[in-house]
């Protein structure tokens, strides 16, 4: 990476200086240097301010996550209402994802898996097992749920749903309040089986 | 004819390659690949007098052309209607009916995760932050000001001819149905590296978290030496605008990758130095192993092919006829280097003739001759790419992943055909 960046640097500095060193672009077209990209430089300015609003990626190490708090009880009325449409009763019915327990074919803790795999084939797959970092969810149900009203939902109401979620994988007891603290102690099973087919340069 | 000329190179009646060329067929017998029909054969006389349409005046043309009239069975074919269809929706191309490496705009497979946004291009900018020396908004007047470049590139989902990784049995399906989430295009847009030098990437921007403008806002974590090696921001599809359900006004396109990395609706990159495991990287997007583990990031859609022409659900007219296979092979690591065809299961191969041009990361037409001796027999194509990696066999990837897994099946394409000419999705 150090040396990606010095190269940029390489090519970034002398077209800035040659830039800077020309009163204006000229209809004829600026000099470039060989193999640097030409100086266009018609990107604006953003603030901070101006990036805030829409900055909604959170990610594993908490970074981005807001203050807030939501129990388990909360979550549980909140799905009921606004999700059990899709996930169904148990989060494990569909026709949407499967929120809780293994994927795969079978599961003694489902006897019906296989049926409903018939129907949905979605339903092979789990956010419970597979999903390796809590703060995911998070930052899926916020930024996209309800699939019907995507964005609709207040900071409270995703930590309540996201503990509701991980209370169903038994991850998280039914008294239990989350907030932007406690949420980095949950560890999800899809963490240890996980591996990565990427390997940077 | 010069029968001297057709000379037979494998099991199972492929013929050479130069066959048609040598010997400049006019056989009687020969049947062109648009005979394959669902249907039987349709009516060979067309009469004794000129037609309607040569004794009339034409119509007017129209201000943006439509496929004709008698094309209107040639439809992307929507998958797996379930309830939430119109949010979460697959439509496959009839991959079947394209010649060629260039699938029709309007013909692009599509999956949609969170339906298609109707996007305002007034309204609509794209965003780069995070890591980045100054942070930078652009909208569409001053992107198209930036330079462009053009390349022809296959797009195919992760998904795609799932059926054959997850059925005990062969599903008795076409090809559109089977794996019709793959097509050809020429893509048109801005080389991501010019964007991301303006901003000035930080030492330890590692990553990118690219979303777009979709009431779900998909994201997905792309690192940053893929955005500045050959990544662009399209914006054109075969010479025209993208369209809204390839991700008007502006799309990530990431030559070789699986199709939900190329981000639709573009409107945010924010830099970062590791990925931020989103929805689909934690979960729809990575593939469960053999022994249990979750392989993430497998970006690369490896090398596949498949016969189009004779192809499952299709009907041979004529038994001792002459035919001529053709299929597509694609590798999201480069060129195709060579594509082998048997006619009789695997027993013996021929190379087939890459039809030119032969492009890295691009659908690659193949062909070679067949006579049908009339039996029952099944059709199979191998890729190898310019790494050198071949397709395996269905049992060689089944060994690989967990019997559940589906993303990223490349296995040997199997077609049997039965004795009365039905061409059916096999395992052999």
């Amino acid at each position: 990476m150090l040396k990606l960046f010095s190269s940029l640097l390489t090519k970034i500095v002398p077209v800035l200086l040659i830039v800077v060193s020309m009163p204006a672009l000229t209809e004829q077209g600026a000099q470039t240097l060989p193999g640097a990209n030409p100086a266009i430089n018609l990107g604006e300015p953003m603030s901070e301010a101006e990036i805030a609003p829409y900055a909604i990626t959170i990610f594993p190490d908490g970074r981005n996550l807001p203050a807030g708090q939501g129990s388990v009880a909360q979550g549980a009325a909140l799905y009921h209402a606004q999700c059990e449409v899709c996930h169904g009763e148990s989060g494990i019915e569909g026709p949407a994802a499967r929120l809780a327990g293994s994927d795969g074919w079978f599961s003694f803790s489902d006897p019906l898996r296989a049926l409903r795999i018939k129907k949905y084939p979605i339903l092979l797959i789990s956010v419970g097992s597979l999903w390796p970092h809590v703060t995911s969810i998070f930052d899926y149900v916020r930024r996209a749920m309800p699939h019907y009203a995507p964005k609709s939902l207040h900071n409270d109401e995703v930590y309540a749903l996201t503990a509701y979620i991980l209370h169903l994988n038994n991850l998280l007891d039914a008294q239990s309040n989350l907030n932007q603290v406690n949420i980095l102690h949950v560890s999800m099973p899809g963490k240890e089986r996980s591996v990565s087919a990427w390997q940077d340069k | 004819m010069k029968t001297s000329h057709i000379r037979s190179v494998a099991g199972g009646g492929l013929l050479d390659r130069r066959t048609f060329l040598l010997s400049g067929l006019a056989l009687s017998t020969s049947c062109s690949l648009s005979a394959f029909a669902k249907s039987g054969p349709t009516p060979k006389t067309i009469g004794t007098s000129f037609p309607g349409w040569m004794k009339t005046p034409g119509d007017s043309d129209t201000h943006y052309g439509q496929p004709s009239a008698h094309e209107h069975a040639i439809q992307r074919q929507l998958a797996n209607a379930a309830p939430e269809a119109a949010l979460f929706s697959v439509w496959h191309t009839p991959i079947e009916n394209q010649r060629g490496i260039i699938t029709p705009s309007g013909l692009h497979f599509g999956v949609h995760h969170n339906g298609l946004p109707d996007i305002d291009p007034q309204k609509h900018q794209l965003m780069i932050h995070g890591l980045v020396d100054r942070a930078l908004k652009f909208d569409l007047e001053n992107l198209m000001r930036y330079p462009m470049v053009s390349n022809i590139h296959f797009l195919e989902c992760a998904g795609n001819t799932a059926p054959n990784a997850v059925s005990l049995t062969p599903l008795n399906q076409s090809a559109q149905e089977l794996s019709g989430q793959v097509s050809g295009s020429e893509w048109s847009g801005i080389p991501l590296k010019h964007l991301l030098q303006e901003a000035g990437l930080k030492p330890k921007a590692k990553w990118a978290i690219v979303e777009g403008a979709d009431g779900g806002s998909h994201a997905r974590s792309i690192p940053v030496s893929k955005l500045l090696d050959d990544a662009i921001i399209a914006l054109y599809q075969n010479g025209e605008r993208i369209r809204p359900s390839q991700g008007y006004p502006m799309r990530l396109f990431v030559p070789g990758w699986e199709g939900n990395t190329n981000v639709k609706w573009l409107h945010r990159i924010e830099l970062s130095d590791k990925p931020a495991y989103t929805k689909d990287e934690s979960g729809l997007y990575s593939d469960i192993l053999d022994d249990g583990r979750i392989q993430r990031f497998s970006f690369h859609m490896e090398v596949k092919s498949l016969i189009t022409h004779p192809s499952g659900r299709q009907v041979l007219p004529e038994k001792k006829g002459y035919y001529e296979i053709s299929g597509l092979a694609w590798s999201g690591r480069g060129k195709i280097k060579q594509v082998e065809v048997s006619a009789d299961g695997g027993k013996s191969w021929a190379t087939a003739h890459l039809d030119g041009p032969v492009l890295s990361k691009s659908l690659t037409r193949f062909t070679i001759p067949w006579k049908w001796d009339g039996r029952q027999s099944t059709l199979l194509s191998r890729a190898t790419d310019e790494l050198g990696h071949a397709q395996p066999t269905r049992g060689q990837w089944r060994d690989r992943y967990a019997s559940h897994a589906f993303n990223h099946y490349n296995a040997i394409q199997a077609w049997r055909i039965s004795h009365d000419g039905m061409v059916e999705n096999s395992y052999a």
